[in-house]
């Protein structure tokens, strides 16, 4: 028993080393986003704000959180109408093809982000539709419909098969169903969705880096930042943007786990 | 009962069907394939004219810095995908045997956190972090060890992965290692198995689909970043990712650049379908 007490103790430790490693960054960024060091080290300089005021002061930097906030909402919208009718139709039909759909449905992540970016810009340039704003949100509405889609056919797995039939049987038409039926029933993951593709959409960097042209978003604003010197700079507005995806990431996983749950208890 | 109600009113079917087709057909097949067509394009004064030459696949296939580049990815991706799993495992472990329920739950809710917020700042940090004068050094300087150079090595590269990969593993591996049935890993303790021979010979090829799906992820993944071996690796020497960002974004030569796209797929495709296979695989005994 005592050697079970230590292996537990052991194994916790390097768990927590593990979450220690994994978080470590995103605490490091908000350290040294006050820190008067240009390259920060033990010991730690003074408390400045100098780094937020240096880079919010920066009107390129307006202009591309501007420009990230339309990305990412516009595409939240587009990829997660698209991943709710890929997800109501794997949930309801069954049709030749359908394996190639889900799987069309689901490859876009598999892609590695800069082939697709090279693909995407050679395809957009082609229709003379690169170097601007919606390009980007066509490139990012591909790579979020799969995660919009994944999210939302969760929590049409807990809706009861015979709801739908039980509603057009009342005399509910098809189209009345979906949104009295449907779309109700799946409201929180649709919100889920939501928030998780625009996280996803807003810290997106290799495709828009591509497709974007002078259309630059935040995450492009840091590569170019980075491809210079070492900028604390970069740790303010990266603080900036991990509080942002944190939160629309944490809303979408209470969204998710608070329905997961309900089956358990009813 | 449900295939009647779809023969029904097949407008609405299809109304449901087809946003996803029209989108991916348009902006995520249609790239691909048009990727394949451009690697037989030429480039004359910096424009890319439509052609069926076999010239770029030809002149990249014979230079040696491309198989340096391929076998240097390769290997890096590999390297990587081993070392994740391994160090990811015990805290799966962990994590799916001696924790509790809840805390399971918790640990799965704070991974998740770090795989959707933004991978470039981390990188960012972890370039501070392991600076000439940064915090590992002024730490390992206060032993009286040091400086080690980490920055722009392939311990940098390594590390960088590790930031990309390992909360993905760790989620991937606890869920296949709480699937296992807890009454098999008791059975062999009872019949006198020792706790890390059970591990080995009933854990490990119990988890074994899961566990090679958790690696095929981090060697995607790896396989596929720029971000690391460009600013924690330094790019010496160039990966596949960092030889299409030259060849496209600097040198305008996109068909170029298409060849290595598609030698990167090529290869992807070949290493998932291998690893799946042998996932799937029956075991012989």
């Amino acid at each position: 028993m005592k050697d079970d007490l230590l292996l537990r103790w052991i194994l916790r430790s390097y768990t927590a080393l593990v979450f220690l490693f994994v978080f470590a960054p995103i605490v490091a960024s908000l350290v040294f986003s006050f820190n008067s060091d240009r390259f920060p080290t033990i010991p730690l300089g003074s408390f400045t704000t100098g780094w937020y005021v240096k880079a919010f002061s920066n009107p390129e930097v307006w202009d591309a959180a501007l420009r990230s906030l339309v990305v990412s909402s516009v595409t939240a919208i587009l990829s997660t109408a698209i991943g709710f009718s890929a997800a109501y139709t794997d949930y309801r039909y069954n049709f030749t093809g359908k394996t190639a759909f889900v799987v069309l449905a689901l490859l876009p992540p598999t892609i590695p982000l800069i082939i697709f970016a090279l693909a995407m810009l050679g395809w957009l340039s082609m229709f003379n539709a690169s170097g601007m704003t919606v390009s980007i949100i066509i490139a990012h509405t591909v790579l979020c419909a799969p995660f919009a889609m994944a999210v939302i056919r969760l929590r049409l797995n807990q809706m009861d098969p015979n709801l739908e039939p039980a509603a057009w049987n009342l005399g509910a038409s098809e189209w009345v169903t979906m949104k009295s039926v449907v779309i109700p029933f799946t409201l929180p993951s649709i919100i889920a969705s939501l928030c998780l593709t625009a996280a996803v959409s807003f810290d997106e960097f290799a495709v828009a880096w591509f497709v974007s042209g002078l259309n630059k978003t935040i995450p492009v604003v840091i590569l170019e930042i980075l491809t210079g010197n070492i900028d604390p700079q970069v740790n303010a507005i990266g603080t900036a943007v991990f509080l942002v995806s944190i939160t629309l990431v944490v809303i979408a996983q209470m969204l998710v786990m608070g329905r997961a749950k309900k089956p358990e208890t009813t | 009962m449900t295939s009647r109600e779809a023969t029904k009113s097949d407008h609405y079917a299809i109304a449901w069907r087809l946003p996803l087709i029209v989108w991916q057909g348009l902006f995520f097949v249609g790239p691909l394939l048009f990727m394949v067509a451009m690697s037989f394009f030429l480039v004359k004064n910096y424009r890319m004219e439509a052609a069926s030459q076999f010239t770029n696949w030809s002149r990249l296939l014979s230079k040696d810095f491309f198989w340096d580049a391929y076998f240097f990815t390769l290997f890096l991706a590999i390297l990587a995908t081993i070392i994740t799993s391994v160090v990811a495992f015990p805290a799966s472990y962990f994590l799916a045997f001696k924790a509790s329920d809840g805390a399971r739950r918790w640990a799965i809710f704070f991974l998740i956190i770090p795989f959707f917020t933004s991978y470039l700042v981390r990188i960012f940090a972890w370039q501070v972090i392991l600076a000439q004068q940064g915090v590992i050094n002024a730490g390992l300087s206060f032993l009286g060890l040091g400086p080690w150079q980490m920055l722009n090595t392939q311990f940098g590269t390594i590390v960088g992965y590790l930031v990309l990969c390992l909360p993905l593993a760790v989620i991937l591996q606890t869920f296949s290692l709480a699937s296992i049935d807890k009454r098999l890993v008791e059975a062999a303790h009872n019949l006198g198995c020792g706790r890390l021979r059970t591990v080995f010979t009933v854990v490990v090829p119990l988890a074994k689909t899961g566990l090679v799906v958790a690696a095929v992820f981090c060697f995607i993944l790896c396989f596929g970043d720029f971000v690391s071996p460009y600013y924690l690796g330094g790019s010496k020497p160039p990966t596949l990712s960092i030889l299409i960002i030259d060849t496209s974004k600097s040198g305008q030569q996109w068909p170029r650049a298409a060849v290595v796209a598609i030698t990167m797929i090529v290869t992807l495709l070949a290493v998932a379908l291998a690893a799946i296979g042998f996932a799937y695989k029956k075991r012989s005994t």
